[in-house]
């Protein structure tokens, strides 16, 4: 991805007449207080740039505390693909004064600082950067009336955006209409009068300069969506055909129960809010045994508690859904941060031999058309399906094409049409087909579902060989899914001397790494897992084809030097080529970070499996 | 007193039978109470003639948690404690079956007793039988939450030391809309309970007290007549079911206390709010299909 052009590397900035300055794309960070309403200055600007078919892509912090605390925002916005939110900010716009010194290091030599005069005082002597004083806070009281105090200043720096990157003010206030509508005219008109204050208002300094979007050279003319990825999984969830699920409060995962309870009554389904997580799967089993695609879900910690009933649906081949919102753990952990350490858990959490599909989304776009996956495959394979996301792609928003609903949408009504006497819920050669409650079986025995080893009848049995066949019976459907799986797609150079690998919401930072790497020279090529359990055809053959093998994730490398997916595909494979580069701050993989990873591992070819890693 | 009684769904045709219903042979210890449970549940399903494919027969884990094994209808043998929310996600979802739950007293007060008391409270349509014989027999006599002081188990064999859980205060205190105790000795008694449970709209329980021969015989002769005891059924025209207070003093009659309906309200399930809050999200997105709904939500984030 090529950086922004500085703004001193365009025309004179003398000039007395206004300059654009033409940019690829823009990284805009928002520093303030999490009630400050920073994430709506965010989320207007990334809605006007789906709008205007330009790619976005957000990233936020919110603290864990109940209210208050320091929380950022930013914006990364053009034309292209847009992989990351970027690493450093081309724009910094800093509310306080702990805003300003806890993210100048972020913005890059030569940004742009905007700071708000009334509460910040920067000291910018040592950095290079052009520094605008404007009183946000001020400002806003003054075009909106005394009795305002500060509420509205997020408007009025949205207009201060507007008018700097000359963005479409039609349809900014178009969306600011939509937004507050519901709150009535005056809201609306006190929201604009802010919004127009800093739109014209006169920060000589950098109004020498504006600076324009290039216009997207992509335009296909189809509608595009702007949302994040939480609401974009529980819209696939819906499109998949879940009505009915249960869940239990936790952050991450919260705003899809939340959406699901409200958005289910219109479609005639009902989502739950449980007592616990153990009753919350429990719900969920019973919907799905009544014959229906339900859904539960969580965070790490819950998800542990759903585990006991997770074996059960395994045993009792149960279509199931469940989706963890992952975050640092263990325990309580970084709640609101992102980590990619459940892969484990998801695989092979629960007791005794339980496979599950695991299924992890790269990015927006895909939250929604896994849980269209998540919601075939749990049917077609009559199991669980995990889908490994995290607080990252829960949080951040993106834009992308509507999805084609005609052919999308699936119809959720229970099979119930009646068995014949050859019925059996647990034929050994065939995937079960349950018969939910309500269907007519005629001259066989009804089934009872069970947790207890069955023959194929459903019937309790202890018999060792029939639990090796059964044990076989629900390894084999997943084989056989293997089989089905489409062989994955290798990004940049398809063979050479690095192959970096990547699941989950890594996927944009690690393409960014392989764009950038191949600039330097380097043949590297980029494998992103979709499917994680279990693993898709033909990785032995990409593998042969280069000569060092990366696994970037966002987990601790653990006691033998290896990330959670790492250790697996080591194991899978026996490659002595992978090799991991992980991570454990939290925060999302940043560019330079891979590649300065890749960087290290090539320099040593080989490490001393006698040793436990340096720490 | 309530009046309302729950919309029975079309009778059976041709009528449901013992035979029909009968599965696998139990396997309990011979003498067990439960056969006895499972011999008046067959006499109420044959009474109340649901279609045989719409009855749902679940359990958690236990002894008596075996029950779906040994009735002839759609079921399942679930996880322990949870088969509570696992049925009421069947009502909840299938407003066409009847949904039957049995359990002991591990699997309903303690290891579920959470799920117990929240599902009640919603007031989830559906009916749940626990049979009590206040020993934990399946893994084999250790002290259970309803087992006496001084029961002497292989967890307490000095004599249990802590009080135990009062089924009927717990149950009427949870939010249950009808709470009524039966004895695995009284079948005719025992069928009226779960018939009249059936037959409640709102989520229904009737606790039984049923001996467990091998590890706790004994445990309920003083409401056995044959055996010295007594077993007094509560007054209907003397006790308002209405009354959470008259419910509750009853519940705290010294053991072996009353056997009957001790609380009947009718209050509105979650399964008939649920349909009114969909009934009236659906009319305000206009009644719209699924189809049109999604694409009105993906309009607004253009």
């Amino acid at each position: 991805m090529v950086s922004p052009q500085s703004p001193d590397s365009s025309a004179d900035s003398s000039s007395a007449s206004p300059e654009a300055r033409s940019l690829k794309d823009v990284v805009i960070r928002l520093a303030g207080n999490s009630q400050d309403g920073i994430q709506t200055i965010g989320a207007f600007l990334a809605r006007l740039a789906g709008r205007s078919a330009q790619d976005v892509m957000t990233y936020m912090t919110i603290p864990s505390t109940i209210s208050g605390g320091p929380s950022i925002f930013q914006v990364r916005m053009g034309t292209g693909d847009i992989l990351s939110s970027g690493d450093e900010a081309d724009f910094l716009v800093a509310f306080y004064e702990h805003s300003f010194e806890n993210h100048i290091g972020s913005l890059r030599k030569g940004g742009v600082l905007i700071y708000d005069s009334d509460h910040v005082s920067p000291d910018t002597t040592d950095i290079d950067c052009l520094a605008v004083g404007v009183p946000m806070t001020s400002g806003t009281i003054e075009a909106v009336g005394g009795s305002a105090k500060e509420k509205g200043k997020n408007i009025f720096v949205l207009g201060l955006l507007c008018r700097l990157f000359d963005l479409e003010v039609a349809k900014m206030t178009k969306l600011i209409k939509e937004k507050f509508g519901k709150f009535g005219d005056d809201v609306i008109r006190n929201t604009m009068l802010a919004f127009d204050a800093g739109y014209a208002w006169p920060a000589d300094n950098i109004r020498e300069v504006y600076f324009k979007l290039q216009p997207s050279d992509t335009e296909s003319g189809h509608p595009q969506i702007t949302t994040d990825g939480n609401t974009a999984m529980t819209l696939g969830l819906i499109t998949a055909g879940v009505r009915y699920g249960s869940g239990y409060p936790i952050t991450p995962w919260s705003t899809i129960m939340e959406t699901l309870r409200t958005e289910l009554q219109k479609y005639g389904g009902v989502f739950v809010q449980a007592e616990d997580e153990l009753g919350a799967i429990s719900y969920a089993i019973g919907m799905a045994y009544s014959g229906h695609l339900a859904v539960t879900g969580s965070s790490g910690p819950g998800i542990s508690l759903k585990m006991e009933a997770l074996g059960w649906a395994t045993m009792a081949e149960i279509p199931l859904i469940v989706i963890n919102v992952q975050r640092g753990g263990p325990s309580t952990g970084l709640p609101t941060n992102v980590e990619q350490s459940d892969l484990m858990q998801a695989i092979y959490g629960s007791h005794g031999d339980s496979p599950r599909i695991v299924l992890a989304p790269q990015d927006v776009e895909d939250c929604y058309y896994v849980a269209l996956e998540a919601g075939r495959l749990a049917r077609e394979y009559s199991t669980p399906v995990i889908i490994l996301t995290d607080q990252a792609l829960a949080t951040r928003i993106e834009a992308f094409n509507e999805p084609n609903l005609d052919e999308l949408m699936v119809d959720p009504a229970p099979n119930l049409s009646a068995k014949g006497e050859n019925f059996k819920p647990y034929p050994i050669d065939e995937i079960t087909r349950h018969a939910a409650p309500g269907t007519k079986i005629e001259g066989a025995p009804y089934p009872t579902v069970t947790g207890l080893e069955h023959d194929e009848f459903g019937h309790p049995s202890g018999n060792p060989a029939l639990h090796m066949k059964m044990t076989a019976k629900r390894r084999n459907k997943l084989c056989k899914l293997a089989k089905a799986l489409p062989r994955p797609e290798i990004h940049g150079d398809m063979d050479g001397d690095v192959l970096l690998i990547g699941w989950g919401s890594t996927y944009g930072p690690i393409r960014e790494a392989v764009l950038r790497g191949r600039e330097t020279g380097r043949r590297i090529g980029h494998v992103h897992l979709r499917h994680l359990n279990p693993l898709p055809p033909e990785l032995e053959r990409i593998f042969s084809r280069f000569r060092q093998i990366f696994v970037v994730e966002m987990n601790d490398r653990g006691l033998y030097g290896y990330g959670q997916l790492a250790t697996l595909l080591r194991a899978r494979y026996a490659n002595p080529a992978i090799r991991s580069i992980t991570k454990t701050d939290g925060l999302a993989f940043k560019v330079t970070e891979i590649l300065k990873g890749v960087e290290e591992l090539s320099a040593v070819r080989s490490v001393n499996l006698s040793e436990y890693p340096e720490t | 007193m309530p009046t309302e009684t729950a919309p029975a769904p079309a009778p059976a045709e041709p009528k449901l039978t013992k035979k029909a219903l009968t599965a696998d042979h139990p396997t309990w210890c011979p003498g067990c109470g439960d056969f006895a449970v499972l011999a008046s549940f067959y006499r109420a399903l044959e009474q109340l003639n649901y279609p045989h494919e719409n009855i749902v027969t679940m359990a958690g884990i236990g002894c008596s948690s075996r029950f779906p094994y040994f009735v002839n209808t759609h079921g399942g043998h679930f996880i322990h404690g949870r088969s509570v929310p696992f049925s009421a996600g069947i009502s909840l979802s299938r407003p066409d079956l009847k949904v039957f739950v049995f359990g002991g007293d591990g699997d309903g007060f303690s290891i579920g007793g959470n799920h117990l008391d929240h599902v009640a409270r919603k007031n989830i349509d559906l009916t749940y039988v626990i049979m009590d014989n206040q020993v934990y027999g399946l893994t084999k006599k250790q002290t259970s939450p309803t087992s006496p002081e001084g029961f002497r188990s292989k967890t307490d064999p000095w004599g249990a030391i802590d009080q135990p859980i009062n089924p009927m205060r717990k149950l009427v205190n949870s939010g249950a809309t009808f709470v009524a105790r039966s004895h695995a000795t009284q079948v005719k008694h025992m069928v009226e309970m779960i018939k009249r449970a059936a037959e409640h709209p709102g989520f229904a329980v009737v606790e039984i007290l049923s001996e467990c021969i091998e590890f706790f015989p004994g445990a309920f002769d003083s409401s056995i007549p044959r055996k010295g005891g007594e077993f007094v059924t509560i007054d209907e025209d003397g006790h308002d079911r209405t009354d959470l207070t008259a419910a509750m003093t009853l519940a705290s009659e010294p053991w072996p206390g009353r056997f009957g309906v001790y609380y009947e309200v009718i209050r509105p399930t979650k399964n008939a709010m649920e349909s009114d809050l969909n009934a009236k999200a659906a009319a305000k997105a206009g009644n719209a299909d699924a189809k049109e709904l999604m694409a009105a939500t993906f309009a607004k984030l253009h």
